[in-house]
């Protein structure tokens, strides 16, 4: 009959309209009716939502125990695959533009994240062969102006690996095996040269970390285990992982 | 010094009484009746606006809590301050009036929208004597008085030289001069049956019963009301101001204060309607007439036997059940706070249709109106004089009957055809 879809249209908001009071919610349960949804408003600034392990915002930078201690050798692979192109690296260099050490890597002097650029794709954390750079959960960046409060520093990136724990358990726990895997392993890499073809992963990483080392001079000489082409002669400066270019 | 107070219910009277007579010590003869224009209109001009303020309160709250959301909280405890804050807002916003504009009309538009919908609040009867004029051909004035709004939204919309505004207010006029035939046609019964055009004397008509709970009084009493809303451009029929279609209607160019007005006259009109609902159907001022305390009290009982509900709320429960019957037998309840409760519960008619129902097609809209509306309040206007001549129960059941066959025959003659099935040549 007409108006009868009318009714029960008006009946379901009123039943979402009551179902927002708890009284109503006894009334409706009284009645055997469905509750609907209930207040579904986190009043924010007082309340925050509870986000899932793998909400992610805008990526932080790892340091283990001591913030001179950085996981970043900066090799630039996040800053080239970023899409938006919101990273910007300049390694740490002496006066003949070899790289300086610190615990034995080299480190970035300059690491910058534009925030309002970055688009939180998670690109950078996928691509960082060291685990240096993971997704913080932290949103609330509003800042008064664009320079240079939106672009973050080094110093504003560099957050501990317990943080990094105790934002996302389960993800760095993988990644703390991961690295207590490598760091077991290709401990007597440097000097066994080329001895040990190890897993494509590690192998990657063993690769792109020499050939940054190599390109500068004073590295290892020994062959790093491309996976493409063996090189037959050891490798000059400058040709790493693309070797197969001569 | 005497209290000026004799009751609740004469609240408000006694207080201009008390301010009269304090008044008449000092001011001379002459001044007194102009005294008392001002004292009324005074009052109803100060409460007219926070009517509005309130409803659009009412109103967000509502749709928010039927979204499952909380609404305005932010302002003050519950939101309350939000109107205020919204005023002020409103208040010091720039004023644009666009280009090639006709300036004059632009600022008088909104200006004539607000005049009648608050003149319309003189002949409304808030309480017992709680009218500030009595005139005897009130219903006229009403109907006369409410169709002024479609001039200044014409108004409003050609003076915007806006494409926008001139449709909405195109939409406005045609919605409104087809919805305003049911709605006269729809008193019609009500004049005949009270035999009188005075507000106050339709709401005394019904000391014996509403004239919702007559067949005719039902189907007048859904009439006018939907018409009404047709005519105040609400949701569903709000077509004038279809943000979807036409940005914002007749009042797209406006901003700034003009823009509140404009605001303001539309929530006042939708009280208005309310109102006089109201008054014409809901029995105005007069509590219900069958005796409810029975009726609360027996509530009272089965909440006090409940098991299941906790103790606090049952305790609760049958106070307020106590409470309210006591209250109905001893007729303690103000008449004006009937009056506001019946018109604020159609209030919330309005917005919970708000809240439910999509924007009706121009031609479902017409159709309503000219297909629907009119040929059952035509049929209603006979009904309901078969019910005044014919004696007792008789008239009653003649009247339904005819109203639910019409209603029925309307339903049927106006049903959609069906499609045909459509074959395709060349598909298969």
């Amino acid at each position: 009959m007409l108006g009868i879809g009318v009714i029960k249209g008006m009946l379901v908001t009123l039943r979402e309209f009551v179902g927002t009071y708890p009284a109503g919610r006894w009334l409706l349960a009284r009645l055997g009716q469905p509750r609907g949804q209930g207040l579904v408003t986190i009043q924010y600034p007082e309340v925050k939502q509870v986000h899932p392990e793998r909400f992610r915002y805008f990526p932080f930078l790892v340091f283990d125990s001591t913030k001179d201690n950085l996981r970043c050798v900066a090799c630039k692979i996040c800053e080239q695959e970023c899409p938006p192109a919101c990273i910007f690296i300049e390694r740490a260099d002496d006066e003949q533009g070899r790289p300086m050490k610190s615990n034995g890597r080299p480190f970035p002097k300059t690491f910058n994240i534009d925030t309002s650029i970055c688009m939180s794709c998670r690109i950078c954390v996928d691509v960082c062969p060291f685990d240096a750079i993971e997704m913080d959960k932290e949103f609330e960046l509003a800042s008064a102006d664009r320079f240079p409060s939106m672009t973050y520093r080094k110093e504003e990136l560099l957050k501990s690996n317990e943080y990094f724990q105790q934002i996302r358990p389960k993800e760095s726990a993988g990644v703390d095996a991961r690295l207590a895997a490598k760091a077991k392993k290709p401990a007597p890499a440097p000097a066994a040269t080329g001895a040990t073809p190890a897993t494509p992963s590690t192998g990657q990483t063993a690769s792109s970390s020499t050939s940054t080392g190599a390109a500068d001079g004073p590295a290892p000489t020994g062959t790093p285990p491309t996976p493409t082409p063996p090189p037959q002669t050891p490798p000059n400066p400058g040709v790493g992982t693309g070797g197969s270019a001569p | 010094m005497t209290l000026p107070w004799s009751s609740m219910d004469q609240f408000f009277v006694d207080t201009k009484d008390f301010i009269m007579t304090q008044a008449q010590r000092v001011l001379p003869e002459w001044s007194l009746p102009w005294l008392s224009i001002l004292v009324t209109v005074g009052a109803i001009a100060a409460i007219a606006p926070a009517i509005m303020m309130y409803l659009t309160w009412i109103e967000r709250k509502v749709i928010a809590r039927i979204q499952n959301r909380l609404g305005p909280n932010r302002v003050g405890i519950y939101g309350l301050a939000q109107p205020l804050s919204d005023g002020l807002k409103m208040l010091t916003k720039e004023d644009i009036v666009p280009d090639g504009a006709d300036k004059l009309l632009h600022l008088i538009a909104p200006i004539l929208s607000v005049v009648p919908a608050i003149l319309l609040f003189a002949v409304l009867p808030f309480g017992r004597n709680m009218v500030a004029v009595d005139l005897n051909v009130g219903l006229l004035y009403v109907l006369a008085v409410s169709s002024i709004g479609s001039y200044a939204i014409f108004m409003g919309g050609w003076a915007s030289r806006s494409k926008f505004s001139l449709l909405g207010a195109m939409r406005a006029v045609a919605q409104i001069i087809s919805y305003e035939v049911p709605s006269v046609l729809s008193v019609v019964v009500v004049i005949m049956i009270a035999g009188t055009l005075s507000t106050v004397g339709i709401v005394e008509a019904q000391s014996r019963h509403w004239f919702i709970t007559t067949p005719w009084g039902f189907v007048a009493g859904i009439i006018f009301f939907l018409s009404g809303v047709a005519e105040v451009n609400r949701t569903p029929f709000d077509m004038p101001e279809a943000e979807s279609e036409i940005v914002a209607g007749f009042h797209t160019e406006y901003s700034g204060m003009k823009f509140a007005l404009w605001y303001m006259a539309e929530f006042l009109e939708a009280f208005a309607i309310s109102a006089f609902t109201t008054t014409f159907f809901l029995g105005g001022w007069q509590g219900p007439r069958i005796p409810v305390w029975p009726v609360l009290l027996v509530g009272a009982l089965v909440i006090a036997t409940a098991v299941g509900l906790g103790r606090p709320l049952r305790v609760l429960g049958v106070l307020a059940c106590v409470g309210l019957a006591v209250a109905c037998a001893k007729d303690v309840v103000p008449s004006w706070a009937w009056f506001l409760a019946k018109t604020y519960a159609l209030v919330f008619v309005l917005v919970w249709f708000r809240g439910t129902l999509p924007r009706l097609r121009v031609d479902q809209l017409m159709g309503l109106a000219w297909k629907g509306f009119l040929p059952l309040s035509l049929v209603n206007i006979f009904a309901a004089g078969l019910w005044a001549t014919m004696p007792g129960f008789a008239g009653g059941l003649v009247s339904l009957v005819i109203l639910v066959a019409s209603f029925f025959f309307l339903v049927r003659v106006n049903a959609p055809a069906p499609l045909e099935r459509r074959t395709y040549l060349f598909a298969d």
